[in-house]
């Protein structure tokens, strides 16, 4: 353990804190500390339910210091902590810690503007697909066929495609990280923290209260939506090499029992075979992006 | 001879280098008119130790202080306008996290309809958002007052940001003669900022979540911070006169109110129309005074009450307007009057229209005529 773990970061997110029983994000989180090693963090969080986590005050459930940010502008905050800790030669890594909503919507423009910037930023996106700290609204990371609270059957638009975005931005470095495969994850979140500029990962965050699972199918659900192709594990460096990381073996029963353990796609009736034809053009579109430019 | 604009970003990137023994100076900023060569100047000044983000918005550019100031450096933003009320998310961050981040307002008309001239209605929106702030007359005060500004924002009785108000194109674009300063008189000034609940190492969160009975005791403790203001501004003109040899104002600057029958009360620089006025009618033989309030918050009560004492006629001129109510000065200051006295309001100059002395003689003669007070009065539309 010794030289692995900081005595910091035993805990990065403390016991008692008040995420729900398998939450996505929770798991993130123990996955996040374990490669972070002596380094100096600093969270910055906007509103969602990492923020909530943090507890009341004078209560902080996090082992770090942490700034809850407004819910727009947890990039640009990052970028001032992250350019007074270079202006004072310090090694201080600032992380952003935010849901899809901070990320996709209302955070999207100041992402983009920190990302054009190439601050000194790592921005961690646990992306549970949708408005969960507000009871299971629709985002633009909702997936097609997704339950929301305020749809009437399942949403009819596909998800936002936020790596092709960042991609665009040619940040060195962004990546997917998969709960379900811990020894890829540690080495992108390793990575992610040593890169210098700004750095994108993005986490499928089941969230049971959300997606209506159960708690122990956390890490299941997130293997299945790997290998049935629908969450592609990739990285990609300075916004043009784009490697897969994980071959899925796009297996049908994979996608079946993916929908079977949640209630989210309920609704909408859809069916693996009405999910198809998108994983194929995703993929299609993902192998002429890992083949043809280096 | 330098303009508003100018004399704000000299006086912060002085402020920013005089942080150099410190955690050093981080600006977030975004153009706006009439606020643009403000920040212009200041992403062109060679600051040691500092850096300004040139960012994608208004609410991201307090962002950036907001994350800047709470790591311990030195911040600065200007903005106006719309882009004021953009941030204004952001600009509530700063009071309530306590940073002491401080803003120079190119005081700009809200719209639509479109307009980028002045009045005060979009630092008056902001008057409950927990920041001081500061209204100048003159580019030297402009100047003076940001120095002033991070004295008392960083003040670890007040902890608190503060806004520096100047009116669009009025001062922002008219060049003055403005004395500036040396560097090392700064460094005098301002010593490097000591932010007591900076972010370091320690796990510690800023912006929790509060429950209702400690939301209530931050309220508490902010409001009783902004009661420290007075003695932190006083100790600071003190010093600030020592070091620069001119005296910033007080929060309430009276002007030949003695025996005056009636006195004009403004913000900005109508006052210093106001007091060309009070000149001219003294010389036909009305007793008139002016009171200018150099500080709208906190509000100077006590100041204002003892300028107001034995006064039977008080004209408040208020270049903007809370829609369905009056003037925001107007409103603050109206209690205060001797009881009796005829406390009239009058709007003028919004989105920049012209204040000129007829129209403050106008006021004057409404005033002197009225038996009793009646609602806001509207002086100039149109012309």
């Amino acid at each position: 353990m010794k030289g692995s773990e900081s005595p910091h970061y035993r805990r990065l997110l403390r016991p008692g804190n008040t995420n729900c029983g398998g939450c996505g994000m929770s798991v993130a989180f123990q996955m996040f500390r374990r490669s972070i090693g002596e380094t100096n963090i600093q969270l910055v969080i906007p509103a969602c339910c990492a923020a909530v986590a943090a507890g009341g005050f004078p209560y902080n459930a996090y082992e770090a210091p942490v700034l809850l940010s407004t819910f727009a502008s947890a990039a640009s905050t990052a970028s001032g902590m992250a350019q007074v800790a270079r202006l004072n030669g310090e090694n201080t890594r600032v992380v952003c810690w935010a849901g899809d909503g901070g990320t996709y919507d209302i955070g999207l423009a100041s992402l983009s503007g920190a990302a054009e910037r190439n601050e000194d930023i790592l921005f961690v996106c646990y992306d549970n697909e949708i408005y969960g700290n507000t009871g299971g609204q629709r985002s633009s990371a909702t997936p097609v066929g997704a339950g929301a609270s305020n749809i009437i059957k399942g949403k009819l638009e596909p998800k936002k495609d936020i790596m092709g975005i960042m991609a665009a931005h040619g940040i060195p470095y962004a990546a997917t990280i998969s709960l379900a495969n811990p020894d890829d994850s540690k080495r992108k979140f390793e990575r992610a923290l040593r890169e210098k500029g700004f750095r994108f990962l993005l986490i499928l965050a089941p969230c049971p209260t959300g997606w209506k699972s159960d708690p122990s199918k956390t890490v299941e659900l997130v293997r299945l939506a790997v290998r049935s192709g629908l969450y592609p594990v990739i990285e990609i460096e300075n916004g043009r090499r784009w490697i897969i990381n994980i071959e899925p073996d796009f297996s049908r029963a994979d996608l079946e029992r993916y929908l079977s353990l949640q209630r989210r796609f309920k609704k909408s009736e859809i069916r693996p075979d009405d999910m198809r034809r998108a994983i194929d053009l995703l993929w299609e579109k993902l192998r002429a992006l890992a083949g043809c430019i280096t | 001879m330098i303009t508003g604009n100018h004399a704000a970003a000299m006086a912060a990137a002085m402020a920013g280098r005089a942080n150099r023994s410190g955690r050093g100076f981080c600006s977030g900023v975004y153009p706006i008119t009439p606020s643009t060569e403000c920040m212009e100047f200041l992403c062109l000044q060679d600051i040691e130790k500092g850096h300004v983000v040139k960012v994608e918005s208004e609410h991201s550019a307090m962002a950036v202080c907001v994350g800047a100031s709470a790591a311990g450096a030195r911040t600065f933003t200007t903005t106006g306008g719309n882009g004021l009320i953009y941030m204004s998310e952001n600009v509530t961050v700063a009071a309530y996290l306590r940073l002491p981040v401080v803003m120079v307002v190119g005081n700009r008309a809200i719209g639509p309809p479109w307009n980028i001239w002045t009045d005060h209605s979009d630092s008056l929106t902001l008057r409950d958002s927990g920041w001081v702030q500061i209204y100048c007359w003159n580019n030297q005060e402009v100047f003076d007052a940001v120095l002033m500004a991070f004295r008392i924002a960083e003040d670890h009785r007040t902890l608190l940001p503060v806004m520096v108000c100047q009116e669009g194109f009025v001062l922002s674009h008219t060049m003055t003669l403005t004395e500036i300063a040396y560097q090392a008189q700064v460094d005098k000034f301002l010593p490097p900022l000591q932010l007591p609940h900076r972010l370091a190492t320690t796990p510690r969160a800023l912006g929790t979540f509060d429950t209702s009975h400690m939301i209530e005791a931050h309220r508490e403790q902010h409001h009783a911070a902004m009661g420290m203001v007075w003695s932190a501004y006083r100790e600071a003109q003190a010093d600030f006169e020592r070091i620069f040899g001119r005296h910033p104002p007080d929060p309430v600057v009276t002007y030949r109110t003695d025996d005056a029958q009636l006195a004009l009360v403004s913000m900005g620089t109508i006052a210093e129309t106001a007091n060309q006025v009070v000149d001219d009618l003294r010389g036909r033989g009305l007793k008139v005074g002016s009171i200018r309030v150099c500080m709208f918050r906190p509000f100077p009560f006590d100041a204002l009450k003892q300028a107001f004492a034995g006064i039977p006629r008080i004209a408040v001129i208020d270049r903007d307007i809370s829609l369905g109510f009056g003037g925001a000065l107007w409103g603050e200051a109206r209690g205060l009057a001797e009881p009796g006295a005829i406390v009239q309001n009058f709007v003028t100059g919004l989105g920049g229209g012209d204040v000129r002395p007829e129209h403050i003689e106008e006021m004057v003669t409404e005033a002197l005529g009225l038996t009793t007070s009646g609602p806001p009065v509207f002086i100039g539309v149109g012309e």
